[in-house]
């Protein structure tokens, strides 16, 4: 008899499991991806103090300890449909049917599209994509290529590549259409690189944050831009360029690139064929909520949060009975903010339970996720802590 | 041309040693390593395209490379439909690619 479904085997849903098992209760965790670690596998990066995080490790220690406490993890699972019975939930998946009283949606993000002409063709894939056949399967997605879209995840994808010894020829922005606004814009995007200024190794993107913080010295910086970019990690970040169309008839071939202004408009006749032989397309991130929405679960529009998240409260709680989330299908944070926030689910689910003792734990550890979120050295948006109130206040107005 | 794999790294190791393994795509025959997907081994090999789109017939490689997107749709030993970024490879497994279907009833089909 299982006690609780997880479904993804990510930091959220491998730290639910072993804070589950850690109090006695059965628990089964599926994932669609042949590996367990979730998005934790592709990362890679230098924190302040030099030492490396390797996702692939931490994957492995959480793999692990889940492992040691019996959790049962079963990979290469699909969840087709799921819905909710008077024993408790019913996951319809690739290979049968799960039941358990208790189901935690840790399904992670997807990644927001960004679509130029050209997008379609092979060589052209995901930031996301990328990282995973790099670091991942260990297989190179081409020799040389650009990446459209400048944000704190491609950015450090664009180091990871280039770690791997795959050219990154430039960092460019989309160029603005109907889908791309933000995205194209290099107000919006400076705005959002600048508060990384004190993780940069660049003097202009570090002199850029402590300055850049006002709006009218932001659009001054964008003025004197210098034509060429400016390079983080010998990568060229072009926030006054923007790829206008993939080319090529096969395979990516080139990509058309022309100079914008600072508020993104295309400056006519600059355009000119930068020859590649892959394409990142770099849009962000959203919450990948289908299922909390299949399980028919109220959604709130927060965009601190990254777009649509299935409404719940602290204790990582839904308004449906049994049903619980963690991780980033609640909004775009770390991975060490998802595994604090699985931690959480799984004392929750505990307490759901009538496991004795879990009250003052889940307390202590929601005080403590808070703390770590004030002081994460790299957030996503910068209001993430207010989307949370506002929607924890939207959960208790609601259901309490 | 093959793009192959990041046997060196400065910071993930050196890769390995594997098993290796032989599949069909498109009855041309490829050599893998053994805990590789479709998706990984036909980039090694320099494939990139695994399918025509239904319609139009224009080429299609990975995009998302976990699953979401659905681009990478192959035929695998005859079930159509599977994604090649989450198919880990068996040896002589059988792979084709999604071609063109015909539209009769589109105007000015072909």
């Amino acid at each position: 008899m299982t006690d609780v479904l997880i479904v993804g085997a990510g930091p959220a849903g491998l730290s639910a499991a072993i804070s589950c098992a850690e109090r006695g209760l059965q628990v089964q965790v599926i994932d669609e991806f042949m590996r367990p670690g979730g998005r934790l596998l592709g990362q890679l990066y230098q924190e302040t103090d030099g030492s490396w995080w390797n996702g692939i490790e931490e994957a492995a220690k959480l793999q692990d300890k889940a492992a040691s406490l019996g959790v049962v993890l079963k990979l290469g699972i699909s969840v087709i449909d799921l819905n909710q019975s008077e024993d408790g939930w019913i996951v319809y998946t690739s290979t049968g049917i799960l039941k358990a009283p208790a189901l935690l949606l840790a399904t992670g993000a997807a990644e927001t599209a960004c679509p130029i002409p050209g997008w379609t063709l092979p060589g052209v894939m995901s930031i996301g994509a990328a990282q995973v056949m790099t670091n991942v399967h260990r297989v190179r997605v081409g020799m040389r290529g650009v990446i459209v879209g400048i944000n704190v995840l491609s950015m450090a994808i664009a180091h990871e590549l280039e770690l791997a010894g795959i050219k990154i020829a430039a960092m460019m922005l989309p160029a603005k259409n109907m889908i791309n606004k933000d995205v194209g814009d290099p107000r919006k995007v400076m705005q959002s690189i600048v508060r990384l200024g004190h993780l940069a190794p660049s003097p202009l993107l570090r002199l850029g944050s402590g300055l850049m913080r006002y709006s009218s010295l932001q659009s001054l910086g964008l003025h004197l831009y210098p034509k060429r970019g400016f390079k983080v990690w010998g990568i060229p970040v072009q926030l006054r360029k923007a790829a206008v169309e993939i080319e090529g008839i096969e395979k990516v071939e080139s990509v058309r690139v022309a100079n914008i202004s600072p508020e993104g408009d295309i400056v006519p006749s600059t355009s000119r064929s930068l020859p590649v032989d892959f394409v990142c397309m770099a849009g962000g991130l959203y919450p990948l909520a289908e299922l909390a929405a299949v399980a028919g679960c109220p959604f709130r529009y927060v965009p601190e949060l990254g777009g649509h998240v299935p409404l719940h409260n602290a204790r990582m709680e839904t308004p449906l009975a049994g049903l619980f989330v963690a991780g980033n299908i609640t909004g775009i944070e770390s991975a060490k903010i998802a595994a604090a926030q699985g931690s959480i689910a799984g004392l929750s689910i505990a307490a759901f339970h009538q496991v004795s003792g879990t009250e003052e734990d889940l307390l202590e550890s929601i005080q403590n996720l808070r703390i770590t979120r004030e002081k994460a050295s790299i957030q996503f948006h910068p209001q993430v802590a207010d989307g949370r109130r506002r929607l924890e206040s939207m959960f208790s107005e609601n259901f309490s | 041309m093959k793009y192959g794999r990041v046997t060196y790294h400065p910071v993930l190791g050196t890769l390995d040693k594997r098993e290796s393994l032989r599949f069909l795509f498109d009855d041309q025959e490829f050599e893998a390593y053994k805990g590789e997907t479709i998706a990984a081994a036909l980039l090694a090999n320099g494939v990139r395209t695994l399918r025509r789109h239904e319609e139009t017939g224009t080429p299609r490689g990975i995009y998302c490379n976990i699953g979401h997107c659905f681009e990478c749709r192959v035929t695998i030993d005859g079930i159509t439909g599977q994604r090649a970024c989450l198919t880990v490879l068996k040896d002589g497994m059988n792979i084709r690619s999604g071609e063109m279907l015909p539209t009769p009833l589109k105007k000015g089909a072909h």
